[in-house]
């Protein structure tokens, strides 16, 4: 039933172009380890997981804003959109840069590469530092889960500002291990573990990147634009 | 053992480093093996002193609140240290990569790292037993609001749960990428053993539910930290909205329980009916079938919990078509016996065992999710009943079967089967004995989780803690047998069934490379001619 595979390798190559990578006889041993395809499938699979954890969080929004609709509108006006906005734009060039990043590590431009990554990790600082700006400010006029002001308002606006601190928060963490991600990454082209033929490990960090900001592209709207 | 086994390739490291530090799959697998079954143990001594407690009404050996305590645990430790994890990362790891002619899983460093996160949650858990305000008393399912109000050490324990959650996912993500990219040589989608087709269909479940469940119980801990009040209608939130969001991830989660061990006997019945299994592909789309609806009927754990009736109707039919690709996974299994030359030993015992009593989990199953019965048994024993037969008659059976079945592959040894059969009986024997009275218990009007009951369940609630002890008797002995086989077992030669699937053409123990070549396979899994 079973033969050895030197016997019967180039002959299955031609029958079944469509199999898996180790019936075209491609992938063996050392190039396991380097299965690029393998490498992407998993990554798209984890953030898929990722996005269902936030879908569950939009659920929970979506039914208590139906629910809420008024009191969602007004808490909404008092979110500040330029701030929002901003922070938007800074999360977009930050994917802009990463992309630029591994379009660099691509053509074998080192430096480059490392010089866009530490300006993603930057931008990426930079947004969690407005967030920080966004987040006192509110809890410092009272608004904060569980607090006395919030609880007086009223049902909706407790659930919405409990969303709002929820959401952006385990955004927040994600933005967090983003910049530790990528912080790895850097030091991997550093010592040239990332180069121009092995790069799977940086697309996947950019890959992240992005889901994170894709993230926040819904979060903007859903919490800043409804008022 | 032979020279060349991985047991006598350690890697890097020496010592218990070999093992922990480890990345090659068998290993893995004999870590998540020996680690699950620790803690399984602990749960059935739980659940024997539970028993031990009902078998008279009134205080017998514990009180109230500890006795809360003990189920919860029993729940939790059963659920998320050993069933979920059970087959598929125990079974699955050391097997499936065998079966599909692999050298190792596609990312064998985050294999590693999944045991890592099962143990971290396994010891948060434990360590949530002992501190704070003492064990969780909420039951398995966390249920708001009480979980949230209660002074018990919950917050430390639902953590555990998230670890284990984590872990879980990365097996699935592994396991999916492993069978799509891996496979040997000529095995195609439709020549793959179907426990692999099983493992497939349950990777998807963990890859899509857990992280519903990730979110649910994050939700519970910052409900505990910081009083969102999205479970708490004084704030404006629902806690109908956390049994939905619970459901969402833990009913497909009993589908992570039963596909591996449906996968497992539809390895063991061919080679000891030495015929092909019957309707390969109706089993392969069967499980895809049960991962895919099984992803629909969550609403059936809530039916008296307040649900418009229109959801209600959906998800009780949606629950009936669950039940027929089980209908015809069973109809195939007992197809593939039927004229087939059986050979009846200790994993095809166990295998007829499992069919058997999750048949009536099954179809007891039916009358849980038909509405207007629902009514009646909902929160009695009769649901208790329900899920052991189909957890513990179904998969633990599917489990002691396949451990059977693959343990000299594993361990290069055989064990005592006069003995094994003896630990087959008095299981059997112990399992009905008791849980069977708690169908009846359940019809009567004995609700779950009560520590107190009246005087007219005691017959049967003396029965089943007789058939606790009995239970526990044969446990012990098959577990012994197992265990000293292990050192003093008969060497186990490379295919001792006469199995046709890839795992049987290497030697056991496997070499640390799995084949010596990589195998090219021409055809089906499962082909008999005349035994080896």
């Amino acid at each position: 039933m079973f033969m050895t595979r030197q016997v019967i390798k180039c002959d299955e190559n031609k029958d079944h172009p469509s199999e898996s990578p180790l019936a075209k006889g491609g992938i063996t041993g050392e190039e396991e380890k380097h299965d690029y395809q393998g490498a992407k499938m998993g990554m798209w699979m984890f953030l898929f997981t990722e996005l269902l954890l936030f879908t569950g969080l939009f659920l929970l929004y979506s039914t208590f804003r139906s629910k809420y609709s008024q009191e969602f509108h007004a808490a909404s006006a008092e979110l500040n959109s330029a701030m929002g906005t901003f922070n938007t734009v800074i999360l977009l060039s930050s994917s802009l840069t990463m992309a630029l990043s591994i379009s660099a590590i691509k053509e074998g431009k080192k430096h480059l590469s490392i010089m866009f990554q530490r300006l993603t990790i930057f931008l990426g600082l930079f947004f969690l530092v407005n967030k920080y700006f966004e987040w006192s400010a509110k809890i410092h006029h009272g608004i904060y889960p569980n607090s006395p002001e919030l609880l007086q308002r009223g049902k909706g606006e407790t659930i919405f500002f409990g969303l709002y601190y929820l959401l952006t928060g385990i955004h927040g963490l994600h933005v967090i291990a983003g910049i530790i991600l990528l912080t790895v990454m850097m030091v991997l082209t550093k010592k040239d573990r990332i180069n121009r033929e092995v790069f799977i490990k940086l697309e996947n960090s950019g890959l992240y990147w992005h889901l994170v900001d894709i993230i926040w592209v819904y979060l903007f709207p859903v919490f800043y634009l409804i008022s | 053992m032979t020279i060349n086994s991985f047991y006598n390739t350690p890697g890097r490291h020496t010592g218990i480093l070999s093992w922990i530090l480890s990345t090659d799959h068998k290993r893995i697998g004999i870590l998540y093996l020996t680690s699950m079954f620790s803690f399984f143990f602990v749960a059935v001594i739980l659940g024997v002193l539970m028993r031990l407690e009902l078998i008279a009404p009134g205080r017998t050996i514990m009180s109230a609140t500890t006795y809360n305590a003990v189920f919860t645990v029993h729940g939790v430790i059963m659920i998320f240290l050993f069933i979920i994890p059970g087959i598929p990362a125990g079974l699955g790891n050391f097997i499936m990569p065998l079966q599909i002619g692999a050298r190792d899983v596609a990312f064998p460093r985050i294999n590693l790292m999944s045991w890592w996160f099962y143990i971290s949650g396994a010891l948060v858990i434990l360590v949530s037993l002992f501190t704070g305000g003492g064990a969780p008393d909420t039951g398995w399912t966390f249920y708001v609001p009480y979980s949230i109000m209660t002074g018990t050490n919950v917050t430390l324990a639902v953590f555990g749960v998230f670890l284990l959650g984590i872990s879980s996912t990365l097996t699935g993500i592994n396991f999916v990428t492993t069978i799509h990219r891996l496979r040997a040589p000529g095995m195609k989608w439709f020549r793959m053993p179907l426990f692999v087709w099983s493992l497939y269909a349950t990777g998807w479940v963990q890859i899509l539910a857990t992280p519903v469940l990730a979110l649910t119980l994050l939700l519970l801990i910052a409900e505990r930290l910081f009083g969102f009040g999205f479970f708490d209608p004084s704030k404006g939130g629902d806690p109908l909205m956390f049994e939905h969001l619970f459901w969402i991830y833990s009913h497909p989660a009993v589908y992570i329980m039963i596909l591996p061990a449906m996968g497992a006997v539809t390895e063991i019945i061919p080679v000891f009916a030495r015929r092909t299994i019957f309707g390969y592909k109706a089993i392969a789309f069967s499980s895809l079938a049960i991962a895919g609806a099984g992803y629909l009927v969550w609403g059936h754990h809530m039916f008296t919990s307040g649900m418009s009736d229109m959801a209600r109707m959906v998800f009780s039919f949606l629950t009936f078509i669950v039940a027929i690709p089980s209908g015809i996974k069973v109809f195939n299994w007992v197809a593939s016996l039927y004229k087939g030359s059986i050979e009846l030993v200790s994993p095809l015992l166990f295998t007829i065992t499992f069919i058997f009593l999750f048949s009536i989990g099954g179809l007891t199953g039916l009358i849980n999710g038909a509405l207007a019965t629902n009514v009646f048994v909902h929160g009695t024993y009769f649901i208790v009943a329900h899920f052991h037969y189909t957890m513990f008659g179904g998969t633990a059976f599917a489990f002691f079967a396949a451990l059977h079945f693959w343990f000299p592959k594993i361990t290069g040894r055989m064990y005592r089967e006069s003995l094994a059969i003896k630990a087959w009986i008095i299981l059997f024997i112990g399992f009905n004995v008791l849980y069977f009275p708690m169908f009846i218990l359940g019809l009567e009007g004995m609700p779950r989780r009560y520590y107190d009951y009246l005087p007219r369940f005691q017959p049967e609630q003396f029965i089943s803690t007789v058939g606790s002890w009995i239970l526990a008797a044969g446990l012990a002995i098959m577990f012994y047998n197992l265990i000293s086989s292990i050192f003093r077992g008969e060497k186990a030669p490379g295919n001792p069934w006469g199995g046709s699937t890839l795992e049987w053409t290497t030697s056991s123990p496997p070499p640390h490379e799995n084949f010596e070549d990589l195998p090219v396979v021409t055809g089906g899994p499962y082909r008999f001619g005349k035994k080896e």
